[in-house]
């Protein structure tokens, strides 16, 4: 039987309205994400994908065409806290410790002391970052930066995780590792993912669909469906199947570009 | 290895230019000599006739135009003599003592200042959170600035006078009328400096006003608000000193420098600016060393 699905968008279009006339950043977008899915958006820089993002979480609204989130309205499904969203930056506060910046959310929702310790102790392990508390975020790397935040918007235990270029600031080497620990992380909790990058191998080895997106007007091109087993490690990026995967994103892309020049 | 121990020992005049205590000591010596020697000619119209009595001469001069009972400028050790005795040789709660006024003064101050700076923060948080009122409100706020206090400080004075509010209260009004504005202007720009991506992310989590508000502005604004506190307090005190101006000079600074005009008490207004000088520092290191306290604890950088 089929997943529910947690985003449904229809015919959706965003056009900016600027100074220098209309910017389409969205045209006719249609996309379904079941529960449970990994979906990557990958596409250059000015295809829409962060954008798109940005109206499922209700950061911005959509000019045409019909969105649902959990069968509501972006709008409805933030107010219920439906969502953890994951910046490009870790966004964390200066003046809050690495728990307290993890017991954000948990403050404003309402949680209790109690509740609250147990969570910030959970999220913190998931990340491996126990022992790091009571650190200011200046004192951890990007990458451990960037983990405190996954924590942060893991702490409420939304379903839907949206992941705006979460990696994107960070060097190939600690991009790998992150990469590993957000499946296996995936693996286990079961969450459903929304995911937006600019690097293939990272959208093909985490992504059970991809999502390929071109600029001017912003829209998707094409949709791959992979079938990589749950519990795979970073090796299988080296098989043929994986490349021929990645290759299609690449022809995808391409032919994206090929209408401006 | 002599070379080495030679290299490494910092000399003595190396430790001085290492630290602020030369430079410091050089600039207050070239303010005591450019007032001591401006001393001469500013005190030639009461001293010259003296002098000549006396027979001339560098000597004559130079002791003669600093030891003057009411000189026009008086010599720096004249100024500190006044400190002394006001200072010193007085009961700290007699109306002789300088303490006496500065307390008087720093009262006003105090109060003046932790006044204005409610109402700046409380203007500063409207004016964020209502849109309409940095079009409407802020008009008025620069040009409640632009008034020259001197002006408006006896009508206030007046006003409050004839609902028998008199003393310690409009003077702190006066403080604090001057005081709010750098603390409104300050926190305006404190309360809208979080980057979208962390109001994107009070959005996503649903926050109210008042959340967003306390979680996010607020704690973000803190240095902005100690940098404000650090001239509010400053002008504060003279709101104060000013205020004292028209209340008829009974006590505090401003009495003193009232005071010292009419009788030609010149020692007298020198110390009384330098009394003020002192205390206005003092009260500046102060929310300086505050700030730094709250900034450790807010997990600033050492």
């Amino acid at each position: 039987m089929a997943a529910a699905s947690v985003i449904e968008a229809r015919e959706l279009s965003l056009t900016f309205e600027t100074a220098d006339g209309p910017v389409y950043a969205l045209s006719k977008v249609n996309l379904t994400v079941h529960d449970g899915d990994f979906v990557s958006f990958i596409g250059p820089s000015g295809c829409g994908k962060t954008t798109l993002l940005r109206v499922i979480a209700d950061l911005e609204q959509a000019s045409e065409g019909a969105i649902t989130v959990n069968g509501m309205t972006p709008e409805e499904a933030r107010r219920q806290r439906a969502y953890g969203y994951v910046f490009q930056a870790p966004a964390l506060y200066p003046w809050r410790t690495i728990e307290r910046n993890v017991a954000l959310p948990l403050e404003i929702m309402g949680f209790g002391a109690t509740e609250r310790a147990e969570r910030i102790a959970r999220n913190l392990d998931l990340v491996n970052l126990r022992g790091f508390e009571k650190k200011f975020p200046w004192q951890l790397s990007g990458g451990m930066q960037q983990r405190v935040s996954i924590a942060r918007a893991l702490a409420f235990d939304p379903k839907l995780m949206l992941m705006d270029e979460p990696f994107g600031a960070l060097d190939e080497i600690v991009r790998d590792k992150l990469n590993q620990q957000l499946l296996e992380l995936w693996a286990r909790t079961r969450k459903t993912v929304v995911f937006v990058t600019h690097s293939i191998p990272e959208a093909v080895f985490l992504s059970n669909r991809i999502v390929v997106m071109s600029p001017r007007p912003g829209r998707i091109i094409d949709v791959i469906e992979t079938n990589f087993p749950k519990d795979r490690t970073l090796d299988i990026r080296e098989t043929p199947e994986f490349l021929k995967v990645a290759h299609r994103v690449r022809e995808g892309l391409r032919q994206g570009h090929s209408y401006e020049d | 290895m002599i070379l080495a121990a030679t290299v490494t020992r910092p000399s003595f005049t190396g430790a001085l230019f290492a630290g602020s205590a030369l430079p410091v000591a050089i600039i207050v010596l070239i303010v005591l000599v450019v007032w001591y020697v401006a001393a001469i000619p500013m005190n030639a119209v009461l001293s010259q006739p003296l002098i000549d009595q006396a027979g001339g001469g560098l000597a004559n001069t130079l002791s003669i135009s600093w030891s003057l009972p009411r000189p026009v400028l008086p010599a720096p050790h004249q100024v500190m003599a006044e400190l002394w005795n006001t200072v010193f040789t007085v009961a700290p709660w007699r109306p002789r003592s300088l303490l006496y006024h500065c307390w008087v003064t720093l009262s006003s101050t105090l109060l003046g200042f932790m006044l204005g700076t409610i109402l700046g923060v409380a203007l500063a948080i409207a004016i964020v959170h209502v849109k309409a009122l940095n079009r409407s409100l802020m008009p008025w706020i620069i040009a409640s600035q632009t008034i020259p206090i001197l002006a408006i400080a006896p009508m206030i004075i007046v006003v409050l006078g004839s609902i028998g509010l008199t003393g310690l209260v409009p003077k702190s009004l006066i403080s604090m009328y001057l005081c709010f504005f750098p603390v409104t202007i300050g926190m305006v720009k404190g309360l809208t400096s979080p980057d979208p991506m962390q109001l994107d992310l009070m959005r996503t989590y649903n926050a109210d006003a008042s959340q967003v508000l306390w979680k996010l502005r607020w704690p973000a604004s803190v240095p902005f608000l100690f940098t404000s506190l650090k001239v509010a307090i400053a002008i504060a005190l003279v709101g104060a000193i000013v205020g004292e101006l028209p209340t008829g000079a009974q006590a505090g600074i401003g009495a003193r420098l009232l005071n010292g005009s009419y009788y030609g008490q010149t020692q007298q207004i020198w110390a009384a600016l330098v009394a003020a000088a002192v205390m206005s520092s003092g009260l500046v290191w102060l929310v300086g060393f505050i700030e730094r306290q709250v900034a450790r604890a807010m997990g600033a950088k050492p």
